[in-house]
């Protein structure tokens, strides 16, 4: 469904990303591991087209885009057909919950207000948000927003949704409620690739795990082989030392 | 001697109420409310990063802000006839102010707009929305609360610069204090009236500052 391949991202003359290729089929959960600098937000950014890659290509069913020279039809294609979910919510501050959420279906989409509002509900219900649809952003805490964020990607019915650490700027007893939203989704067949370093998730939702360091995918395969059976040192260390990290907070 | 100076300022102070409020006031608005919409565009093209226009905008800032009001409206007003380009003293006056207007708050926009918490203009990028229109739905309604202000007090200021357009002939509120003044020999008397009167303006003003504020709930957290 989404193939990216030879992706290469350069800030400057650092090159960050050096080609990366990835593959998405319909109904994967794929998550992206790797330590911090890795490239994994670089990765997603450069899909959407929030950055410009300077070499590779983006094959989205039917569209084939080198991504250097994407138009501006194609990028906003790609947009329309994909969803994302930020680290930090970027939730619009003026805008309701269900505002937010509708936004993008009455501008973009051009859906009449009463349909939009319909789709926004279903997605908030979804989400668990049903009694916070009037709220602003500010009135909400970390893990309601990042729902509200997560309403707004599914709302436009996205082929797939990419999600950036959605879970590490909320406070540890906010996770579990973000991470229960996203493994709904994922038992319902929804496409996500997942930056995360929330392992648990990894374990039960993903059915393909890649590891990045240092702008490459070092290895990637089932969960099951990423975690008990990494072929590469990198990945392994990088393993040993999450799971360091989960037992001292622990 | 007390009589006189008290029925001079009760009769003058009509003489010069009026060009404030038929001259004065709709210059004021006038050149602020274009000011405001050169001002928009400069800050967007900016912020836009659009080459070319980018450089312009920096440049036209660079020269208003750089260069006295005065001197920008006598260029206008006296220089420009020497280009063949004959202006009246109103429409001339209009452009310098809005032009002056336009420089500085643009700074103010471009500011109000960096100020408005990032990410959102990208997540409106996600949601299939354009610049143009993440910008007009999402990030100017948070941009002007910022900016709002900044951008009144660069009203205050312009309602009393436009005095500076008496040097060009425009009948306003100053040039028709100072016709008083050569005409009765009481500048002293006659400038505090004026002077009086721009207080009153200005104070009416903050006021409305308040209110827009509330209106805007800018007090609130
Ligand atoms: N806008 C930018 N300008 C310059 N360098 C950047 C920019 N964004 C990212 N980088 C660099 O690119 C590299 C990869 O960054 P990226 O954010 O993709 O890593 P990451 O894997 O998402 O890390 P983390 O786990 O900390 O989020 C880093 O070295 C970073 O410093
Ligand atoms: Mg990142």
């Amino acid at each position: 469904m989404l193939r990216v391949e030879n992706l290469h991202k350069f800030f400057g003359a650092n090159e960050v990303l050096k080609g990366v290729s990835l593959e998405v089929d319909k109904g994967d959960v794929v998550v992206i591991l790797g330590p911090s600098g890795s490239g994994k937000t670089t990765l997603l950014r450069s899909i959407n087209f929030l950055e410009t890659a300077e070499q590779g290509t983006l094959q989205f069913d039917d569209l084939h885009i080198h991504f250097p020279e994407a138009e501006k039809k194609q990028i906003r294609e790609v947009r329309m057909r994909t969803g994302f979910v930020f680290q930090n919510y970027n939730l619009f501050l003026n805008k309701t919950a269900l505002a937010n959420v509708t936004e993008g279906l009455i501008t973009a989409r051009k859906l009449p207000r009463a349909e939009a509002e319909q789709i926004g509900r279903a997605a908030l219900q979804k989400v668990g948000l049903g009694d916070r649809m009037e709220y602003y952003p500010q009135q909400l805490s970390g893990g309601q927003q990042q729902r509200v964020g997560i309403a707004r990607a599914i709302a436009t019915n996205p082929e797939v949704i990419f999600f950036d650490e959605p879970t590490s700027a909320l406070d540890p007893e906010l996770i579990g409620e973000v991470l229960a939203v996203m493994k709904k989704l994922a038992r319902e067949g929804t496409t996500m690739v997942v930056v995360t370093h929330e392992m648990s998730f990894a374990q039960s939702v993903a059915n393909k795990v890649i590891f990045m360091a240092g702008g490459v995918v070092v290895e990637e395969g089932t969960p099951r082989q990423i975690f008990t059976a990494a072929r590469e040192e990198r990945t392994k260390q990088f393993l040993r030392r999450i799971n360091r990290e989960v037992e001292y907070i622990i | 001697m007390e009589d006189r100076l008290v029925t001079l300022l009760l009769q003058s102070f009509a003489q010069i109420l009026v060009p404030g409020l038929l001259v004065t006031i709709p210059l004021t608005v006038v050149s602020f409310i274009l000011g405001i919409l050169v001002a928009l565009g400069t800050a967007l093209v900016q912020i836009a990063e659009l080459r070319g226009l980018k450089q312009l905008a920096r440049f036209y800032v660079w020269i208003v802000r750089g260069t006295p009001l005065l001197v920008q409206l006598y260029i206008i007003f006296y220089g420009l006839p020497n280009l063949g380009i004959k202006l009246d003293a109103i429409p001339a006056a209009i452009i310098a102010f809005s032009l002056n207007v336009g420089a500085y708050t643009s700074e103010t926009l471009r500011a109000a707009i960096l100020a408005v918490p990032g990410g959102q203009l990208e997540a409106g990028y996600c949601v299939g929305m354009s610049f143009s229109q993440t910008m007009r739905r999402i990030i100017l309604p948070q941009a002007f609360k910022i900016a709002f202000p900044p951008l009144f007090n660069s009203f205050i200021s312009l309602t009393k610069d436009t005095s500076l357009a008496a040097n060009i002939t425009v009948l306003e509120m100053f040039m028709a204090t100072q016709r008083i003044a050569a005409r009765t020999y009481e500048p002293f008397a006659l400038y505090c009236e004026v002077g009086f009167i721009y207080l009153l303006f200005c104070t009416v003003l903050t006021r409305l500052q308040s209110y827009g504020e509330r209106r805007l709930s800018l007090n609130k957290a």
